[in-house]
């Protein structure tokens, strides 16, 4: 399967599993979906269950909180990450926020799924990779793929979890793990051992980070696409990285990361997002603060730059192999 | 700067300068008050369509007022729900208790009690009538001025006033300003500060219902002002878009702090109009006329439960009180205002309508009012047993990071750890 066809699956699943589960937001019903994620699930389970909406982030994002609190557990579609900015009153003030306000008596078990993150020639309104403002918020969990092993099992994993969960897809690699050698052709995920998918119910559990590869030379934190461009720029320099993809950046796995940095002595953090108080920072002073004396070499951050997202100069601002592989050198001559 | 169109001289040196409009509200601290401008209907005289009539039918009542108590006491016309004496005894009695209670509860802030308190005075039969003409099952998404809809629930004033003082006994454990209230039982949704969520939340609520095949409804109260948020637009989009069995009330009470309601677009247009231009079926009541309120409401809930869809109702009233007890509202508007309000006070009209029936005295209203204070008086004292308003003292420090989460993350449980160990420097005799 890829990516797609996993997300696909997994809201398949849940809408069988569970008769709460409903699916709603932009050209989502009848059409499956401007990326396909929910082709053919409402000619399946219907129009209760799976709907379009207007194009209304607040509206879509309120109407979710309302739904969960009256037990549902609503999947609500944000079109494109950059799109999610009309409904984060909702999502701030009031579903990070109503456990905790209602001490317990009103929750918002729901699910935004969001394609974010660049790559694609997206400009500034379809590439941008908002997670660090998700994750600095109280109450809510934030999830990021990068396999579609992963995206079935952790989508699953997050509907079924009673928190509001900001499950953020790489579009970039819904077809195929996207190496950041943008010259090179793409592979599609048939070729990729994470790209098979076993059939039915499966979940990972949130706030556990995977080990991409095991290595001693340094510690690579990341996350979405940034996981197949930093594995692929440690295979060409040969370098004996140990690459974690965190998978979920709040709750954090912690124990992977200080393990790892306890090993290593030295780590790099990657992510596309702009880098001024972007996740990296969260990552970097972690790390700082918890494994110092561990630390052989300051910690480096790999990320985009502090512009909004560009077009004609894509490759000029995505933090490809050559600012990836420069950090690398760095941290491994200090 | 641009260059100048080409051709034709400087650009519009000969259109007239045009005028920017800031509303103003007619009358100003030390003005004299006269309301005889504004369009008072005569009770009785609005048609009562059929429940399921098209929205566009509502539109007249939109922009008219409807009414049933009239100056002579009596219920008028199509809409007077015709309640028998002892609901409207209790209905009454729960609005004389709701002022009652805001009364003390105002002393308290003023005592230093609690940091905080708002009052609904003037605005009573806009929450208690409502609630009372409602299942108790079906649930509501209030703003901050609907206390009288958990009074009318039978919502135990002694659990308001532990919410009120943050204290011991505070069900949301200390974490919320006074009166948000949340309630679960009392299908009363949890009041959030952030202004007209709640109003898509209801929709979205009513959706569920509906999608669920349930037979409960939703009904959600906003200010007049906050009808400006775009969660509002939202909410009316919504409901109307799925049909959804909900009540958009919006409680017109001519102020929003220190803006009167033309900052909310009132000067031009209803604000029960603007459900016409969703296709939502709209009505425009006398919020102080406690008959009124009630029949509006059933007319909506009979709507909504046979599945005619939503109705915005607009309630006509006067905010009576400063905005909250952070607010002196004679820096702002003429402190005649409430005194000439034409509309009068929704308690002492029901209370003269039960006397026109003779069904009530004045020796009773008084027995009712020193009761009314008498059991406010006595659930504060119960509840002051928990404590009143104090640095949080009331609730282990690990409850602070509770509830974030449906568990503690490492991160919570390490700064709850900070929290306790900070409480043993700060408050060693704690």
């Amino acid at each position: 399967m890829n990516m797609i066809e996993a997300i696909n699956d997994a809201l398949d699943i849940m809408l069988s599993h569970d008769p709460t589960v409903v699916i709603m937001g932009e050209d989502v019903g009848y059409f499956g979906g401007v990326f396909r994620a929910t082709a053919h699930l409402q000619e399946k389970h219907g129009k209760n269950r799976v709907f379009d909406t207007p194009i209304s982030e607040c509206g879509i994002i309120g109407a979710a909180v309302g739904m969960g609190a009256y037990g549902l557990r609503p999947v609500p579609e944000i079109q494109f990450a950059d799109y999610i900015y009309p409904g984060m009153d909702q999502l701030i003030s009031e579903a990070a926020r109503l456990r905790y306000r209602s001490a317990g008596e009103f929750i918002a078990p729901m699910t935004v799924r969001s394609p974010f993150g660049g790559g694609i020639f997206g400009g500034q309104t379809h590439s941008q990779s908002p997670e660090s403002l998700f994750t600095h918020v109280a109450g809510l969990k934030t999830v990021i793929p990068s396999t579609p092993y992963d995206a079935k099992g952790l989508l699953i994993a997050s509907i079924e979890d009673n928190d509001p969960v900001i499950f953020f897809e790489p579009k970039r690699i819904y077809n195929g793990p996207f190496s950041g050698y943008y010259d090179k052709p793409v592979e599609p995920w048939k070729n990729h051992p994470d790209s098979k998918v076993p059939e039915g119910y499966y979940s990972i559990p949130l706030g556990k980070a995977r080990t991409v590869r095991e290595g001693d030379a340094l510690t690579i934190l990341a996350y979405g696409t940034m996981v197949h461009v930093v594995s692929a720029v440690a295979k060409e320099k040969g370098v004996d990285a140990e690459i974690i993809d965190l998978r979920t950046l709040v709750p954090l796995d912690i124990e992977a990361i200080e393990a790892s940095v306890e090993k290593t002595g030295r780590c790099l953090v990657v992510h596309e997002a702009t880098r001024t108080s972007g996740f990296g920072a969260e990552l970097s002073a972690l790390v700082q603060e918890r494994c110092f004396y561990h630390l052989e070499a300051p910690v480096e951050r790999v990320t985009g730059f502090d512009t909004p997202y560009p077009h004609s100069l894509e490759w000029a601002y995505f933090p490809g192999p050559v600012r990836i592989g420069e950090a690398i050198d760095k941290i491994l001559e200090a | 700067m641009a260059d100048e169109p080409k051709g034709t001289g400087r650009a519009g040196h000969n259109r007239p300068a045009l005028q920017f409009h800031v509303p103003e509200p007619k009358f100003r601290p030390g003005d004299a008050v006269d309301f005889s401008d504004l369009k008072i209907t005569k009770p009785g005289e609005q048609p009562r369509p059929d429940e399921a009539c098209a929205p566009i039918d509502t539109a007249p009542l939109a922009n008219d007022l409807i009414r049933v108590l009239g100056d002579d006491n009596a219920a008028h016309g199509p809409w007077d729900p015709k309640l028998d004496a002892e609901t409207l005894r209790r209905m009454l009695r729960t609005m004389a208790l709701t002022r009652a209670f805001d009364e003390r509860m105002y002393r308290g802030q003023r005592q230093g009690k609690t940091s905080f308190y708002m009052k609904c005075t003037g605005e009573e039969a806009t929450s208690v009538s409502a609630a009372m003409a409602l299942a108790a099952d079906d649930m509501v998404f209030p703003s901050y001025r609907q206390q009288g809809i958990l009074i009318a629930r039978g919502y135990p004033l002694v659990e308001m006033i532990n919410q009120i003082y943050s204290n011991r006994g505070d069900k949301l454990k200390g974490r919320q300003l006074p009166i948000m209230y949340s309630s679960r039982p009392h299908s009363f949704f949890t009041i959030s500060g952030n202004l007209a969520t709640q109003t898509p939340q209801a929709v979205g609520w009513a959706m569920a219902s509906a999608m669920r095949g349930d037979s409960r409804i939703a009904a959600t109260w906003v200010g007049e002002g906050s009808t400006a948020e775009g969660d509002f637009h939202a909410a009316c989009l919504f409901a109307t878009v799925y049909n959804a069995p909900v009540i958009l009330n919006v409680v017109n009470n001519q102020w929003a702090i220190s803006s009167f309601s033309g900052f909310a677009g009132g000067e031009r247009a209803t604000f029960a109009a603007r459900g016409v231009g969703y296709g939502i079926a709209s009505l425009r009541v006398d919020g102080n006329d406690a008959l009124a309120v009630y029949a509006a409401t059933q007319w909506a809930a009979d709507r909504a439960r046979s599945n005619g869809g939503p109705t915005l109702i607009e309630h006509f009233t006067y905010r009576a009180e400063g905005h909250s007890t952070s607010d002196d509202p004679s820096q702002y508007r003429s402190a005649h205002e409430r005194t000439e309000w034409p509309l009068g006070d929704p308690v002492m009209r029901l209370k003269n309508h039960l006397i026109h029936l003779g069904e009530w005295d004045e020796e009773r209203q008084v027995a009712l009012d020193l009761e009314c204070a008498e059991q406010v008086k006595a659930a504060t004292k119960e509840a002051e047993k928990n404590g009143v308003l104090g640095h949080g003292m009331h609730h282990p420090f690990h409850t602070m990071f509770e509830d974030v989460f449906e568990e503690l993350p490492w991160h919570l449980e390490e700064q709850a750890a900070q929290a306790i160990r900070e409480r043993k420097i700060k408050w060693p005799q704690a």
